[in-house]
């Protein structure tokens, strides 16, 4: 069986991961790298990227990008602290605000893109400060939770005996993952997003709501960075201002390493899951096991993976532009 | 208002001078002479000047340096996003140049261009040779510029005590602030050859209409890859200054998110996100603008985190006076209206 | 359609057209650039409503109100630019919108299955899951046809479909199409090429101007005919017209060779041609619209490259020929597209037209604004462009205008051979005479002109030779006392005629 063409830069995504990860089995055997343990922690530590990611990668494949998501992570924290110690609201009712305001930022970037015709790196870099500011204006400083409801749900989790244990944020990202896969396959509005991103004229030709998906597209966005926002409260235990900075970089990087087009139109929700196991395994490695204090070679690292996937896609793009 | 009139006075005055800019530029001093008091105040101390018009164009510096190459890539059809990380970049480089290398001031300044320039050029190549889209191809540099920075000086922020370089930073010159004659000197540098050289027809030719340029024999690709030197090389200056201004390479905010301020005085200044326009004047007085309102709400007592807001507001307000379809939607409005 | 109008600023695209396609029909809209065919199929889809006229789909009135409404009505159009999404596999492209549908959501096995039982009927074995961009040109429009079909189109707009395909391909589509015809369905088939119509179409339609000319059967139409409707000469009007401008006598043939070319071809774009242009000759390149005479320019002005052939300028091989090396060889190219590759509208009309002669007019690289207003003055005052100053950017310009700065750009840059695509098209009559005197006074210099246009009378006047374009190659040369209106005419049309 030939593989499909649609499915090679997935493909080169999961060798690339697979060579990656066995390449660090090996050298940190020792260390107990090959263990489910370690794997479930990457999975967590990198939960609220991916939930960001995920939301992402519905954008670009729709031909857009959203540089907002770290910033209103950081804002969706920041409020559930807030309004959980300063306003004494019960924690899950916070996360439903912030998860409202999240979304409610994204339709309006989305609308904003849509028919005022600005383009969106604008339109979510001016998104970027405005949540940015908006977080400085709820609360000056980073917030610290502490109430016994967030305690109890941050605790929940699966726990695999002496294997390890996935927590509640591990949980939800996969959940996202599986949800996110579900919608882009099997849904009509998964289906636009495709199409949108393939050809837009096309796809208004074919009587597809573009206003509705584009606009669905952003406000999706902006309730998958909110969210992230809801897990790092949970993570960290307080609503935080600096967690979120450079995140939305990392969360673009995850799509296009998970090997869907910058272009829009071409890639996948399970891929971007791949990218972003892909880049906390670098990010682990560098920091845990080779011991670098430095965050700056984790970015370079993030800046080359970038670099490589972008000319593979290139020279694939080109490859098939030749074979017509 | 009425489309016509939308049509007749508004959009042109936006689109074809740097009336726009130079109004809210003389709005916004008028203001700040009214309501802010000290606004207008000049003091003369040690033979320097001192006052809050000195600080806007003292702290305006970087974004005026940035704006002025963001300038060019943008009337070419492009755009930089990695110009703040170069920022941090040459800072970063320059210090290490002059703490870990023990070398002199003029060796630090060049090494600190050299690797901005160097960077830009490397921007320009992925557009023009390897044919990435250009938000694409400076994000790269943008993920990892300051990246590099970072694992050069080992996160580490890099005090050094050098005044031959410091003076870059926050010299004085005939009592006023040195960094201002260098982004003057350069911002004229970059006018003059955008006006007075063949160079200026190019950029905008280039980004007006690229299958035109191509036909008319001009080396399209040549004019992109410049745009992205220069744009790389005030970027580097930008960086040195802003090091040498706080005696200290802090890699982590040096040039943080300055890509937008650089972005947004250019679009404040009347040149097109969609290429074929360079108005540098515009830029200038679209950073001074920026500036003015950052240090307006400074001394009005507004955090500066908040003032992030307002930018981001009067980036789209901006953004939107330019787009074509806000007349289109004008149109739509005013019909409904009639019918209802 | 019942007299449909429909105006544009400035421009009344269609004049009160009535157009009638019956069930089971092939029916060929023919017409020049600018005749109105692509606003009508527009009205037709739903993009444009007219301002004027009604639209009758069997029997009851048809108001479409966007594509998507025209083609819940059955009307279907299937462009030449492809509105599929290449993105996407062939099954979805087909389904895409009305997938079938299970509890969990879409259904793919069912859609795969569908798809290539669907394509079977067509005489198409693919696989059907990979992306549609992956295939051919003809597989692609297939596609899009079959897609249209199964959303119970009941009008088909096919335009251009022929375009990017070769011949094997168009075949499979004929034989497509005739067997949608004998399912009842109509069938607007949109295309330059005459022997196609020939070949599919029962009736013809040809616009003009934005107004029918006549609706004619293929079996009684003679080519000749339909040419001289399509560029509005009637036969004897065209015979009149010769004895009244006699052309221009050849060049003596001992003028220096400017340019030639040997078996210079680019596939699907122009087949191998030979061709010596000697200076101060104008050499007329006529043949209807997509006959092959803008890709000949292209690929001697080194827009397109060439896949074979050689090419020589003023006596010296070129290798790889690209306009950098055209310009400095003196060679000036107006493209036929005047807005998209021509102009920079945002620039100033001073820069437009100094954009090529700067290098004539600066000095390492620092240019004398004086001399600049003066190349421009002077060519502005040459050829008559009328503007308040110099600083205007050329967007404000009437058409005319911004030919003539296109043409003044390049006559500033002192060319050799001046290659002139449609430079009369979409102009007023006085701006169309001055160009037409201009291509004269540069022969009289000395220039070699190479003259494209759609307009017959134009091209006798002008050319001393003229090479005639029919489907992508060149079919002959007219030259000498001998040509005339009708001859040419003759030579566009019929692949049989041997032109001399």
């Amino acid at each position: 069986m030939t593989i499909p063409r649609r499915h090679r830069p997935l493909l080169v995504s999961i060798g690339l991961f697979a060579v990656l990860y066995a390449v660090a089995a090996v050298r940190y055997a020792d260390e107990g790298f090959l263990t489910l343990r370690v794997l479930l922690n990457l999975v967590t530590d990198n939960s609220f990227l991916g939930v960001l990611a995920v939301g992402m990668t519905f954008v670009i494949l729709s031909g857009g990008i959203d540089l907002s998501v770290g910033a209103v992570m950081s804002l969706a924290s920041v409020l559930i602290g807030v309004l959980v110690m300063e306003q004494k609201w019960p924690p899950l009712l916070a996360m439903s605000a912030a998860l409202a305001l999240g979304t409610g930022l994204g339709a309006g970037m989305g609308c904003i893109i849509h028919f005022v015709l600005i383009p969106p790196f604008i339109v979510t870099l001016a998104g970027m400060f405005l949540a940015r500011g908006l977080g400085f204006l709820i609360h000056l400083e980073s917030i610290g939770i502490n109430h016994p409801q967030q305690a109890e749900l941050a605790s929940l989790g699966i726990s695999f005996g002496r294997h390890g244990f996935l927590p509640i944020t591990g949980i939800v990202f996969l959940v996202v993952v599986a949800v996110g896969a579900y919608v882009a396959v099997f849904t009509s509005f998964g289906r636009c997003v495709y199409a949108l991103g393939g050809n837009e004229e096309a796809a208004a030709l074919m009587g597809l709501p573009v206003r509705r998906t584009r606009i669905g597209v952003y406000a999706l966005s902006g309730f998958c960075a909110s969210l992230g926002g809801a897990l790092l409260t949970l993570y960290l235990s307080s609503g935080s201002h600096i967690e979120g900075i450079g995140m939305e970089l990392d969360a673009i990087a995850a799509v296009v390493v998970g090997g869907t087009l910058l272009t829009g139109g071409v890639g996948s929700v399970f891929g971007t899951l791949i990218g972003v196991l892909m880049i906390g395994t670098i990010l682990n490695v560098i920091t845990t096991y080779e011991g670098v204090l430095s965050s700056g070679l984790t970015r370079v690292a993030i800046g080359l993976l970038l670099l490589l996937f972008v000319l593979v896609q290139r020279l694939l793009s080109r490859g098939a532009a030749r074979t017509e | 208002m009425s489309q016509e009139r939308y049509l007749t006075f508004v959009r042109p005055m936006l689109q074809r001078s740097t009336f726009a800019p130079l109004l809210a530029l003389i709005l916004l001093v008028l203001i700040n002479l009214i309501f802010t008091p000290n606004f207008a105040r000049l003091e003369i101390r040690d033979g320097h000047v001192y006052g809050a018009i000195i600080d806007i164009l003292q702290n305006g510096t970087p974004v005026i340096l940035l704006a002025t190459g963001m300038t060019l890539v943008i009337a070419t059809g492009g755009i930089d996003l990695s110009v703040g990380s170069l920022m941090a970049l040459a800072g970063a480089v320059a210090a290490l140049a002059l703490t870990r290398y023990d070398q002199g001031a003029a060796v630090a300044i060049i090494a600190g261009l050299m690797i901005a320039t160097a960077a830009g050029a490397w921007n320009g190549l992925l557009v023009t040779r390897v044919g990435l889209q250009p938000v694409v191809a400076t994000l790269i540099l943008l993920v990892a510029g300051r990246g590099i920075a970072q694992s050069l000086t080992l996160d580490q922020k890099i005090r050094f005590e050098y005044p031959a370089f410091e003076f870059l930073g926050n010299g004085s010159l005939l009592g006023l602030p040195f960094p201002l004659f260098v982004a003057g000197g350069v911002f004229a540098l970059v006018l003059l050859a955008e006006r007075r050289t063949v160079l200026g027809m190019y950029v905008e030719a280039v980004g007006g209409n690229l299958r035109a340029a191509r036909l008319c024999g001009l080396r399209v690709d040549a004019v992109r890859f410049a745009a992205y030197v220069v744009s790389g090389f005030c970027a580097g200056l930008a960086g040195l200054i802003a090091t040498a201004d706080i005696k200290e390479a802090d890699v982590a905010n040096c040039g943080l998110y300055l890509e937008l301020d650089a972005i947004l005085a250019v679009v404040i200044g009347g040149t097109m996100l969609t290429g074929g326009r360079a108005r540098l004047v515009g830029s200038l007085l679209g950073a001074l603008v920026m500036q003015t309102l950052t240090v307006m709400l400074q001394m009005r007592g507004v955090v500066t985190e908040h003032t992030l807001i307002l930018k981001a507001l009067v980036a789209l307000a901006v953004c939107a006076l330019q787009s074509p379809r806000i007349p289109e939607l004008l149109r739509r409005w005013s019909t409904q209206e009639v019918r209802s | 359609m019942r007299g449909i109008t429909k105006r544009f600023p400035g421009v009344c695209a269609l004049d009160s057209v009535d157009f009638q396609v019956r069930a089971g029909e092939v029916h060929a809209l023919m017409g020049e650039n600018g005749a109105g065919k692509s606003t009508l199929v527009k009205v037709l889809t739903g993009v444009h409503r007219p301002d004027a006229g009604a639209l009758l789909l069997a029997g009851g009135r048809f108001e479409p109100s966007s594509p998507a409404d025209a083609q819940r009505h059955g009307v279907h159009a299937v462009y030449q630019e492809l509105n599929l999404i290449p993105t996407l596999s062939v099954a979805e492209n087909l389904y895409l919108g009305r997938l079938p549908k299970r509890w969990y959501g879409a259904d793919w096995r069912a859609a795969r299955r569908r798809a290539r039982q669907r394509l079977a009927e067509f005489n198409l074995s693919i696989d059907v899951s990979e992306p549609l961009g992956s295939f051919p040109a003809a597989i692609q429009q297939m596609v899009a046809v079959i897609r249209a079909v199964d959303a119970n189109a009941r009008l088909l707009v096919l335009d251009e479909p022929t375009s990017s395909l070769d011949r094997r391909e168009t075949e499979i589509l004929f034989a497509n199409v005739a067997r949608l015809k004998q399912e009842g369905l109509g069938i607007v088939y949109i295309t330059h090429f005459l022997a196609e119509v020939y070949e599919v179409a029962d009736r013809i339609t040809v616009l003009r101007n934005g107004r029918r000319v006549g609706t004619f059967l293929t079996d009684e139409l003679p080519r000749i005919e339909l040419v001289a409707h399509m560029l509005g000469r009637s036969t004897e009007e065209a015979t009149q017209l010769e004895t009244q401008r006699p052309m221009k006598t050849s060049a003596d043939g001992a003028g220096k060779c400017v340019l030639a070319a040997q078996q210079l071809g680019r596939r699907r774009a122009i087949a191998p041609f030979d061709i010596r242009i000697q200076e101060g000759e104008v050499v007329g390149f006529a043949g209807l619209l997509g006959a092959g005479r803008t890709e000949a320019a292209r690929l001697l002005f080194g827009a397109d490259r060439a896949d074979e052939g050689q090419l020589a300028i003023g006596g010296r091989r070129v290798r790889r020929h690209d306009p950098r090396r055209a310009v400095r060889a003196g060679i000036a190219f107006s493209p036929e597209d005047r807005k998209a590759s021509g102009i920079v509208p945002d620039m100033s009309i001073r820069s437009n037209i100094a954009l090529v002669a700067q290098r004539f007019l600066s000095r390492f690289g620092i240019v004398s604004r004086a001399l600049q207003d003066r190349v421009a003055e002077e060519f502005v005052e040459r050829l008559g462009i009328r503007t308040p100053d110099l600083d205007r950017p050329v967007r404000h310009l009437s058409g005319g205008n911004q030919q003539k700065v296109i043409l003044a750009r390049w006559l500033a840059s002192r060319p050799v051979l001046v290659i002139l695509d449609e430079p009369t098209r979409g102009i007023d009559v006085g701006a169309k005479a001055e160009v037409e005197a201009l291509i004269g006074e540069l022969a009289d210099r000395g220039v070699a002109v190479v003259f494209i246009s759609s307009e017959l009378e134009e091209v006798l006047r002008r050319a001393n030779r003229i090479l005639v374009f029919r489907d992508r190659r060149i079919v002959g040369e007219l030259a000498g006392r001998d040509t005339d209106m009708l001859a040419l005419m003759n030579a566009i049309a019929n692949p049989d005629t041997q032109a001399g």
